[in-house]
């Protein structure tokens, strides 16, 4: 069939779904970002009460003691969309299948030292588990929370935890030679050892908090902020030094992943804390809090890691660090 | 085995078309149709692919969980390793 | 060297040990979710995924498939290539299909996450949120591909906030939220079972087949797409009946009554998906009743032979089902045809062509009962006298469809099927013994349902009068109504270029065009 263009009516009847254009206006064209995530979760006319919490609706902003006038006043800097999400991880996961291939083709972890390697099965692979602990969080986030600029994103970021709980797997059978010794010592640890025990304890107690957006402060903000840079910006590198560099390489996702989550969690707190004094308010008290607790949490990690006497001013700086990152969301502590 | 009928669908394209030979090699009873846009193959109990048999038809190695790229749809008990995929009914 | 590990060793070796075993706090509360509905799980490990996909795996795959999906896209709206449908009444079905299902695929991933977060076993947990994040990909995939069509037809610009409000899309709505508000084992046996494992081929085979038939390489290519996340779902409501039934016998007489329930609650809303398939698609490569054939009575009845060994039944009322597929699509079809000045679509009556066909493919019922209907509205038509209903229908008080179905089992297809009960005083009114169950066991439940046309006559919708209330809706003036005269109809032409005809031409043109 030959079209004769010029004689055909194909201008647009419009830009835009109407739900985009009260956003962005109506002859301005959403992006795939914008149609994906605005305003489409439903929220009234609901038919029945949620059997699991009947005074609530079943979506209800009232899930959090956090106010906002409007819940898409967040966006994710990284505007991820199904596709440009799962479009950025394989990219990602490439480079990590070439990683692990290239280092278990060419042996590289014969040459890694013994004590090495034991820090990595008693430090590393153990945080299998509190990735798994992470991702519980963060699906309860995208059930409970409210908009889905907000909810998208922990869904994104509780698959991300999955995913690298198995790249840490991953590891542990890279040191066993597919053998799960590791895997079997790290999950007794994480129960019984007194080190895992003040995490595992604060996870447990995050599961229970009601208010959703608490999760969060908890979980993606002070509890990622402490631990991520303690193990993947500076126990890690450290290793180098000790013959242990390809561990760089196993872990370069969580690295990655790190410095891309900060991105979304700053603009996060700030949108939030920006709203109102009452809310700024309320993120304060729950990182303060939050804070609190975590640091003694992380800190016989730290020892693990760093040894007694350099673990306290580990944790103190990647505290500080945290500190005055959400300072300049305009979270004060 | 049982009488239960069993069915996958694919997409009709070119990249579906290794798991589509190696379904019509390896299921000499099970019956085609063609619809616009897919092809499905139904038989009665089961109904299965090797992966040798679609790395040879493709030319090159591939990971069976690959069909999930072209697979619209199926009925029956999936049975599944490296080396095989297969549908079942008990 | 080390030891080669199969895929189903690998896979459990990368989760293996990861389920949470709450210590601190009660198991009770950790996972508050998974007991109050009485089902007994004695071990989460007996869980197998049968697809074995990590989470890597997904990444790469996903992305392959979305990347192939974007393309079609992209080049679609480069060649506008909505001038090739076969005719533009089709475009009616994609209305149809962003306001009444693209919602639900969004309460699907939010549903979804629920279960990820209160399943306490890793294998269905991580089954669980890949799900939840392919329904969050089916939302905006429909979302991408139906923008263009937004661009050049009417009815589609604000799908998001229609479904929370109009009429017919509380159809869809209520039963989402039925399963949403029931506990997880409910809701994945509704959504994951009787939906998507029994019903939703019905939806994404025939009709994306259809789509391809009439020229709309977008939604078939989305439709296929995502119906293959879909195969993992309909494996995972299937692994899942399988391990309820396994882990405990007690669990049986609650599974088979969900079953049952939402079988009739998902077959309810697949009325709509009856006259998309028969009578939006200019042209059918296959009627609703012949899929319904192959897609629910050979392929549940195989399924519901495997189940029997667990003591499970095929859902209750099905033969009733397979029954109405003679007159489904068709009594559906005359009652939208009555309200299309109330919806954001257009209807038609029709023409011979397609009469013909119908008659073919419904030859006990078609021109026994609906031609004639067909030919008097026609006929009221040409004398200026369209019929349609100026009221407001009667909603059944489970499926919110209104009263249209009639006595087919009972052998008398011309009577309305009416039935009611009495909760606390008050007479509520249901179609079908199905419904009617439904109401009787939970009528607690049911009386809380956002009924539109209550809610239009409580005032709590815009207003009184119609035009109010289709205002309140974000319904525009040339959104409904008949497609004959019609701005959708006007542009198609403008489109071919063409110009304005007599309003009955407009069918023979697309005919011809569809010969083309």
């Amino acid at each position: 069939m030959s079209l004769n263009i010029a004689a055909k009516e194909v201008k647009p009847l419009r830009t835009n779904f109407g739900y985009t254009a009260r956003r962005v206006g109506e002859n301005k064209p959403a992006s795939r970002y914008q149609e994906a995530v605005y305003d489409i979760q439903p929220t009234c006319n609901f038919h029945y009460p949620p059997s699991w919490e009947p005074d609530k609706m079943l979506f209800d902003a009232s899930r959090t003691a956090i106010v906002m006038q409007d819940w898409y006043s967040f966006t994710d800097p990284r505007q991820y969309y199904y596709t440009t999400y799962v479009a950025a991880r394989a990219k990602q996961q490439e480079v990590m299948d070439s990683n692990f291939e290239l280092i278990e083709k060419r042996n590289l972890l014969q040459g890694v030292p013994a004590a090495v390697l034991q820090q990595i099965r008693e430090v590393l692979i153990p945080l299998r588990h509190l990735e798994y602990g992470a991702n519980m969080n963060n699906q309860d986030i995208c059930d409970r929370g409210y908009g889905t600029t907000i909810t998208s994103l922990a869904s994104f970021n509780g698959f991300d935890r999955i995913g690298m709980a198995q790249y840490l797997s991953r590891i542990a059978l890279l040191l066993d030679e597919n053998e799960e010794t590791t895997l079997l010592a790290a999950k007794t640890a994480w129960l019984d050892a007194p080190v895992w025990q003040p995490l595992r304890h604060a996870m447990e107690d995050t599961f229970v908090l009601d208010d959703w957006f608490e999760i969060m402060v908890a979980q993606n903000i002070v509890l990622d902020g402490l631990i991520y840079p303690l193990v993947y910006e500076r126990f890690i590198p450290a290793l180098t030094a000790q013959g242990g560099g390809t561990f760089l390489m196993l872990t370069q996702f969580m690295n990655e992943w790190y410095g891309e989550t900060v991105r979304w969690t700053n603009q996060l707190m700030k949108v939030t804390a920006a709203e109102s004094p009452a809310n700024a308010e309320l993120l304060s008290a729950w990182t303060s809090q939050w804070v609190a607790r975590l640091e003694q949490a992380v800190l016989p990690l730290a020892q693990l890691a760093f040894g007694e006497n350099a673990a306290a001013q580990q944790v103190a700086e990647v505290k500080q660090e945290l500190l005055a990152r959400l300072a300049k969301q305009g979270i004060k502590v | 085995m049982s009488d239960g009928k069993v069915f996958m669908i694919f997409q009709d394209t070119a990249d579906a078309r290794p798991f589509i030979e190696a379904l019509t090699q390896e299921n000499p009873a099970a019956t085609i149709i063609h619809q616009p846009g897919m092809i499905r193959f139904e038989a009665m109990g089961e109904i299965g692919i090797t992966r040798a048999v679609v790395e040879e038809l493709a030319g090159r190695d591939v990971d069976l969980q690959e069909l999930h790229l072209t697979l619209i749809s199926l009925s029956g008990n999936i049975d599944e390793d490296d080396d095989y995929f297969r549908i079942t009914r008990h | 060297m080390a030891k080669k590990l199969n895929m189903r060793k690998r896979y459990e070796l990368l989760t293996r040990g990861l389920g949470w075993e709450p210590t601190y706090q009660s198991k009770e509360k950790v996972f508050s979710n998974e007991s109050y509905e009485g089902i007994k799980i004695t071990d989460w490990s007996k869980w197998e995924d049968p697809f074995r996909l990590t989470i890597d795996a997904y990444w790469k795959y996903q992305a392959e498939k979305d990347k192939k999906l974007y393309a079609v896209m992209d080049s679609f709206a480069q060649n506008n290539a909505h001038l090739n449908l076969a005719d533009a009444t089709y475009v009616n079905a994609l209305k149809l299909f962003i306001q009444g299902v693209t919602p639900l695929e969004y309460q699907a991933h939010r549903g979804f996450a629920r279960l990820a977060r209160q399943f306490s076993g890793e294998g269905a947990q991580i089954a669980c949120q890949m799900q939840s994040l392919d329904e969050l990909r089916h939302t905006q995939t429909q979302i991408h591909t139906i923008s263009h069509y937004n661009k050049h037809f009417n009815g589609m610009h604000d799908p998001f906030h229609m479904h929370d409000r109009v009429w017919y899309l509380s159809v869809p709505k209520s039963y989402f939220d039925d399963a949403k508000s029931a506990g997880p084992f409910e809701f994945i046996t509704s959504v994951s079972f009787a939906f998507e494992y029994l019903l939703t081929n019905l939806l994404f085979v025939p009709f994306m087949s259809g789509a391809a038939f009439n020229g709309d390489m977008a939604t078939v290519t989305f439709g296929f797409s995502a119906q293959s996340d879909e195969s993992r779902h309909m494996t995972l409501g299937l692994e899942l009946i399988k391990f309820l039934l396994e882990q405990h016998e007690d669990n049986i007489p609650i599974v088979q009554g969900w079953i049952d329930k939402h079988f009739w609650r998902a077959y309810r809303v697949l009325a709509l998906v009856s006259a998309m398939q028969d009578y939006m698609l200019p042209e059918s490569p296959m009627s609703w009743k012949e899929a319904w054939e192959i897609y629910f009575v050979e392929n549940a009845g195989a399924l519901f032979n495997d189940l029997a060994r667990y003591g499970l039944r095929m859902p209750k009322y099905h033969e009733q089902a397979t029954a109405e597929a003679e007159h489904l699509s068709h009594q559906v079809w005359g009652t939208l045809y009555n309200y299309a000045h109330a919806a954001s679509m257009h209807f038609w009556l029709p023409d011979e062509k397609k009469m013909d066909w119908l008659s073919e493919k419904y030859p006990n019922t078609f021109d026994k009962y609906y031609r004639p209907r067909y030919e008097m509205w026609a006929q009221m038509a040409k004398e200026g006298k369209r019929f349609q209903n100026g009221g407001l229908p009667q909603l059944c008080q489970v499926c919110q469809v209104p009263m249209l179905f009639t006595e087919v089992s009972k052998d008398d297809p011309m009577q309305i099927s009416y039935r009611s009960s009495e909760f606390n005083g008050e007479k509520f009114h249901t179609c079908s013994d199905g419904c009617k169950d439904i109401f009787d066991h939970e009528p607690e439940k049911y009386v809380h349902a956002w009924l539109p046309v209550h809610q239009i006559f409580q005032g709590n919708c815009g207003g009184a009068a119609i035009p109010d209330i289709l205002n309140w809706y974000h319904f525009k003036p040339e959104d409904g109504g008949d497609y004959a005269g019609s701005a959708d109809e006007t542009r198609w032409k403008a489109m071919h270029g063409e110009t304005t005809g007599a309003a009955s031409s407009d069918t023979e043109s697309a005919e011809e065009k569809a010969a083309a």
